[in-house]
This record gives structure tokens, sequence and C-alpha cells, in this order.
């Protein structure tokens, strides 16, 4: 769905409406691009300041677009104990990234979390929906040359 | 279509959303007034019976699907049910119903089998599923995964079987706001009127006058579940009386203390009822417009939310001349997009208006200048599932339940390190112990209890000499802690109090919205003082880091008490409060931490100093193999030695060690 079909459903010049038009914009683009903004800034006719303000206050909101595999790192009490740290430091390494970032090549995302709740296969880290659990350094290294192989293919 | 199943028992009745009729409801709940024949009650009693599960022909599955459920497979089991039952009955009945609160035993499923009581099964995997239908083809009961059998008109022959209202889990229990959770569809409307759903509501706009009703909710005792504690009916009167054109109802939903799902339970299990409440307050107030903010990261309770409204729509219990009272009512859902301060009402008023969700001062209150500056009463969802009970019970027979100063039931979350966690339902003035030991059934693997936290990030941490105080506003303020939205965290004593308030710390840093700045730098000050005391002199690179540490500890006390007394909204003024009572009950944990530079639980990893036995050291090398700091030495069949400096408390040497040589202390 374009952003355009988006703002019809939302009367113009509304200023109430704006966080469920920036939740369905991101539903549609992973993110919130900014030419996008540009279109919502004119429809509800609210300054960009304001709706960047808005964009960075909640959690849920995101400027840069994620990768295609987003790799998240599950740093709960478990997983740390299990060395979910030198899982972070050797992703951050391999693909030249700092857990928050994504690659320019747009391929993977890092992030961290609290807990997966998949104590019991600690360490381990979610790509996109799938577990990838008991891993070490090794694993992780195949793991990430997996998936660049499943797209040159 | 829905609507009409109630219609079509009736002979004549005209009511529609366009047309409504006062009597419809008080027609399903005692017979048809108009147009009164004998057949047609007939008809209404047995479409009740068939709703309630009282006379049914054909089985009937319930299965628990609330998001606890969904996490433990149930939706497996769902579909394992699905095919089995295909097999069998053609006609036999699959429903998914909420959560009964007994998260500890998930998956739940119900039978029901005509002319038998109601059984419960727990831990149901896919696996179990043909056994349960084969025993119900032959009207049994499967004896191993039975958790309990409902009270009922008859047992028929399974007397022998514990009764699921005497499980301990329950026995306690006072359940007038969760009766139909886990019991009833909560995608089914009709199921709630055939249980007396929205009577409440017919009473107040046929038989009472707005004044009538907040007396009531005023005689009840009814106080704001989400925390404060503010009289409900108090609340309501400002709303009424303050002047405007407009006025609107708001549900706070925005649950997002970490360890509590009573919201999400009340809305995924029973949304008819917050919705009821909801409109009786806008009938009281005088308001015709209403939202729900609930957060988007409750996707189940979202869909139940938007069904249950249109569902209420199409009966004509929302909208346009409700009941023919001339009173109007529109509820629309608002989500949240990620943000604890949401919870405080300014910030959710801005919210919702399509702002930064940062809360402003007070005065003016929400009841006089709230969303888009009209008079607004927010009030949070276990609030609004109480206004139902309260006037169907009568305010004399509600305020029974409870103590001198808070009336009624409270919702509590139960979880952490207590056997039965779940949801639990209990009348005001019962005692911590009775809900922990009692009802959540201890301590496991027989550790002991050492404190309870309750209330979130803004209540306290409880030890068990205060546990025997009865539950209620006052008297858990009293011992430095709040009601709260009604999380229970249970800790076990492996679990460190220092790091239990660094945790909330690190929580209310990255949640404070940064408007005022007692909250936005007092916390991160606080934060960064328990940060030093758990961190290990080797990470102090100077002596002045050292010092820090002792002045950040003399000045604990008085910068809790600033951010308290100065803070703008309630997640400030309460931010201190894990700190507060932490330092109140195990200051000689703090103590250990900042003289001795030792962790009592175990817990702060750097404070641990790894060593070996070397009685017990067989010099296997096992542990100097595994160690990622080489910082394990010494040789093959001789006691081995760990060099402390070296040494990151990764942990894996103990956990590697086959000989429990590893000591840590």
């Amino acid at each position: 769905m374009e952003t355009e079909s988006i703002l019809t459903k939302y009367p113009a010049g509304d200023p109430s409406a704006l966080i469920a038009i920036l939740q369905d914009i991101q539903q549609v683009h992973g993110y919130l691009p900014e030419k996008e903004l540009q279109k919502v800034a004119k429809h509800s006719g609210l300054p960009m300041a304001r709706i960047y303000g808005v964009a960075t206050f909640y959690n849920q909101f995101r400027l840069q677009p994620l990768g295609k595999y987003v790799i998240r790192v599950c740093r709960g009490t478990a997983c740390h104990v299990k060395g979910s740290f030198n899982i972070l430091q050797t992703l951050e390494n391999e693909l030249g990234i700092k857990a928050g970032q994504t690659t320019r090549d747009l391929m993977f995302t890092i992030e961290t979390v609290a807990c997966i709740g998949a104590c019991s296969i600690a360490p381990v880290i979610m790509v996109n929906d799938e577990c990838y659990g008991k891993l070490d350094s090794k694993k992780v290294k195949k793991l990430l040359n997996d998936f660049r192989k499943a797209e040159e293919e | 279509m829905a609507r009409d199943t109630f219609q079509q028992v009736f002979t004549n009745c005209r009511h529609s959303a366009e047309n409504p009729c006062s009597y419809f409801i008080d027609c399903i709940t005692s017979g048809q007034k108009c147009h009164q024949s004998e057949a047609s009650n007939q008809r209404l009693r047995r479409l009740k019976d068939r709703l309630l599960l009282v006379e049914h022909d054909h089985p009937v599955f319930l299965v628990g699907m609330g998001t606890c459920g969904l996490a433990n497979g149930a939706q497996k089991v769902y579909e394992a049910l699905q095919s089995e039952l295909a097999a069998w009955d053609a006609k036999a009945q699959l429903i998914p119903v909420g959560c009964v609160g007994y998260c500890a035993r998930e998956v739940i499923v119900d039978v029901k089998l005509p002319g038998h009581p109601r059984v419960s099964y727990a831990e149901v995997t896919p696996q179990d599923v043909p056994a349960i239908v084969e025993a119900a083809k032959r009207n049994e009961v499967v004896g191993d995964k039975l958790l309990g059998v409902y009270e009922g008109v008859s047992r028929n022959g399974w007397g022998g079987y514990p009764v699921f209202q005497q499980l301990p889990f329950f026995k306690k229990q006072k359940k007038i706001v969760l009766d139909n959770c886990g019991v009833i569809d909560p995608d089914d409307i009709d199921q709630y009127l055939a249980r007396g759903g929205y009577s409440a509501l017919s009473k107040a706009l046929n038989r009472m006058s707005r004044e009538e009703v907040i007396n009531e909710v005023k005689n009840g005792g009814l106080r704001g579940r989400g925390g404060g504690g503010f009289p409900t009916g108090l609340k309501w009167e400002l709303a009424a009386k303050a002047k405007g054109d407009k006025k609107y109802v708001v549900c706070n939903a925005d649950e997002g203390d970490p360890g509590a799902f009573m919201d999400r339970a009340l809305l995924e299990g029973d949304p008819h009822k917050v919705i009821e409440g909801m409109i009786i307050c806008a009938y009281a107030v005088g308001a015709d417009e209403g939202y729900i903010y609930c957060r988007a990261e409750y996707p189940l309770a979202i869909q139940r939310i938007e069904r249950a409204i249109a569902d209420a729509k199409a009966y004509g219990l929302l909208g346009r001349n409700i009941l023919g009272s001339g009173f109007s009512f529109t509820l629309k859902l608002k989500k949240g997009a990620g943000a604890f301060v949401c919870g405080e009402e300014t910030a959710l008023i801005h919210s919702i208006e399509g702002k930064r969700g940062m809360p402003s001062p007070k005065p003016p209150y929400p009841a006089h200048q709230g969303l888009f500056g009209k008079p607004t009463v927010i009030n949070n969802v276990e609030t609004f599932g109480n206004v139902p009970v309260l006037l169907n019970m009568g305010a004399e027979a509600y305020a029974s339940i409870g103590t001198q100063g808070s009336k009624g039931t409270k919702i509590f979350a139960l979880s952490g390190n207590v056997n039965n966690v779940g949801l639990v339902e209990v009348p005001m003035g019962i005692t911590l112990r009775e809900i922990i030991f009692d009802i959540g059934g201890g301590i496991p693997n027989g550790r002991k209890f050492k404190a309870v936290q309750i209330g979130g990030p803004s209540g306290g941490a409880l030890p068990e000499s205060v546990i025997d105080t009865p539950i209620d506003y006052e008297s858990l303020k009293d011992i430095g802690a709040m009601m709260g939205s009604g999380g229970l965290v249970v800790m076990d004593e492996k679990t460190c109090m220092v790091d239990l308030a660094k945790y909330f710390m690190t929580f209310i840093q990255s949640e404070s919205c940064g408007k005022c700045i007692p909250c936005r730098e007092g916390t991160k000050r606080l934060l960064e003082t328990l940060e030093r005391l758990t961190r290990s002199y080797r990470s102090e690179r100077t002596q002045e880091e050292a010092m820090q540490r002792f002045q950040g500890m003399i000045y604990l006390e008085r910068l809790s008490e600033v951010i308290k007394s100065t803070s703008l909204c309630g997640l400030g003024q309460t931010a201190a409060n894990p700190v507060l009572s932490t330092l109140r009950y195990f200051r000689e944990e703090y103590e250990a931490h900042l003289y001795d530079r030792k962790c009592p639980a175990g817990v702060c990893a750097e404070l641990l100093t790894y060593r070996i036995d070397t009685d017990k050291c067989t010099g296997c090398t096992l542990c100097a193999r595994k160690c990622p700091q080489n910082a394990i030495i010494g040789e093959k069949q001789k006691a081995h030695y760990i060099i402390d400096e070296k040494c990151i408390r990764c942990d894996q040497c103990r956990l590697n060690c086959k000989f429990n040589a590893i000591i840590v202390e």
C-alpha cells in the first residue's frame, strides 16, 4: 500500500492521527523513510520537526531501514553467562557494524534484546523469526556465510 | 449473524442498533417483557443453557488461548484437537477461550461432555490429545493430566477427582472480575450476554440517574487499580461537574511494567466487561466519546477489543441512542507505540493527541482539562472491569469485600521464583504470605524466600518480616511499597538486591522521557552509584573512582528523596522506590558490596572470586583448556590455580569441572 492510500484513511489536518499513520507506514516499509514523512507533513499540516519528534520518541519507530536479516542477540542473564558477549563481538567484527546498526548493503542488522526466552539453548540469537542456539564464534561465522551464500544464489 | 441469536428466540422482537429497545438486555436476563409467551421463554432458556454449557447435545472442548497459552503451544494443541474431533463428532465444538490464570500449568484444555461436569486438563501437549478425546468418547477422564473437575450440578460418577475451584491455587482466590476469563469465548458476545453481561449497563441506563451511578460507585469504595488508588467515584464526580461541551472517557491499557500482565489477560479473556464499564462511566459523567489506549505489543488484546467493539455496536450497545435511553457513546481503539511513560495519564493524553508522550504538570487535572482540552476520565482496565461487577452486586455487597479503606478485589500477576506462576484475583486484605505460599505454592527447588517486588519499577521489594501485612493501599505505603498495577515478582535467596535495584534503575533510565531534570539526571546518578557498587576494584582505574563509590552511597538516600519530591510525574516520583525499599530492608547487602566488596547472593559477577579447591582438584586440565583467558595454570595430575587478575568470571571452569573443585565466593 502506498503512503497516499494510507493517508486517505485519515482526515487531512488531523494531528491526532499522526501515530497511527506512522505505524501504518512502518508496516509497509519496515521503517519511516524521509520522503514519506514529507507527504505526512503535507497531509496533516504538521511541521517536519514535530513528526521527527514523535518518530524519535517512541521505541517502535525507526528512521533507518533494517537489513534483510535482522539478527537479535540475546543479552539475557542465561546467555550472558554462556558467553553471548563473545557472540556479539564476533558478529560485530564479521559485519563491521555495531549493535543497532545495519550494513551498507542492507543485508544485516544487529540488535540486542533483553531475553528471547530460550534460555535452555543459550547462547542464542534470533535471525528474523528463527532461533539459533548453543552457538560459539565458529558457528556464528558459518551461519553468516550460509546467509551470504543463499543470497548469491 | 451474531446479532440475531437472541432475537430468533423472542417473538416479535424489533430491537436493532437503529431502533433500540430499552428492555433488550432485561429480556435476555429475565425473560421476554413484551409479547410474553411460554414458548419464547423456553427457547431463551434453551439458548442460554447451550451458551453456558449447562445443557448441550454435543461435546465441547475449550482451549486456553491467551498469549501465555499460545507461547506454550496452544495453537498446536488446538490443531490436534481439530483433526481428532473431525474424525469423531462433526458437531463437537472447539472453542478458544482466554486465560484462566494458571500459567504454570499451560496448555489448559477443558472438556465438557453432555450430562457431565466440566473438567480441566493441564500441561496438555499435542501427543496427549488422542488419549483425551478417546476418554471423552467413553465418557471417561484421563487421570494423570487432570487438573480438576468443575463444581457443578452433578458430579455424575466423577466424584473421586479433585474439585477445580478447591485446588490450592484457586481456593483462596475470589474471582469477581476475572470470573469469565478462561471460561467463555471472548470473541462471542452471546456468551457474555448469557452470563448476565451488559445487565449493569441496562440497570444504569433504565433505572438509575447519572448521580445515582456515581454515588453507587462512591459508596462501593472502588479505587483506581492502576496504582495510585484514587477513589473512582470522586474522579467521575469531578469530571461530571466540570463544564465542557464535550467529555471523554479513556481506558488506560498501556501496561508496561516488567512482570505485569493483568490488563492483557482481562482484555484477552473478557473484553466486553471492560467496554461495559466504560459505557457506564461515560453515561455517569456525560461523555459521548471514548478511547482504549492499548500498547501495540499486545496484538491479541487489540484484536479482541476490535472484535468486541464491533459486536457491541451491532447489538446497539455502542453508538447512538443506546438501549433507547437517548445516550450515545462511540468507542475507538488507539495503539501505543512503545513508551513506558505513556502509562502516566497526562502523557497518555498527549500520545492519543498524536504528540510525544510526555507528561505535563497537574493541575489542571484531566477531569477538568484532559484530552483535546476537554474534561476526561482516565481509568485503568481493571478499574473499568470492576464497574459492572459493583453495579450488579450493589454498593453494599461490594463494599463488604476487602478492608476499611480498600474495597473489592485486586488482580495480581504472580511471577518469578514461585511454583504457581499465574494470574490471581484476591480480596483486599489478604496477606502477601497467603498469596505467595498458599496460592503460589511457595518457592521452587527447596530454596528460601527472600523478597517480593510489588508494583513493578515504582514499587518496592519486601522481605519476609513484613509479608504478613494485609494488602491494601495504605498499609503497603506504610511499609515502603505501593499497590502499583499488580505485578508480584517473587525472589529467592539467589537474588541480589543491589543487582535488582540496578536492573530497575536501568529500566527507568531508558524509559525516562527526559522532560524534567530530577528524573532524567537523578536516575542516571542513582544508576551510576549502583554500578560502582557492583564493579570490581580492578575496573576502578583511579583512586578517585573508589572514593566516588563511597560518596555515591552517602548521597544515595538524599538523592532518592530529592527525585521523589521534585519529579514532574508519577514515573519520576516513584523511580527511586526500588532503591529506597531495598536500602531499607537489605542494607547489609549494600554494605557487603560497599565495604567487603562481596555479593552475598553470588550474582554480581565482578565481585566474585574463583579459586580451586586443591583437595578436590585432580589435575585433569579440563578447566585450563576451557578457560577463554588462559587464567588457569597447573601441571597434569596436580592441583591447578586460577590467576585472579586474568579471570573474567565467565563461569566456564565451574560449569565444566567434574569434581566440584571450583569454589566461587
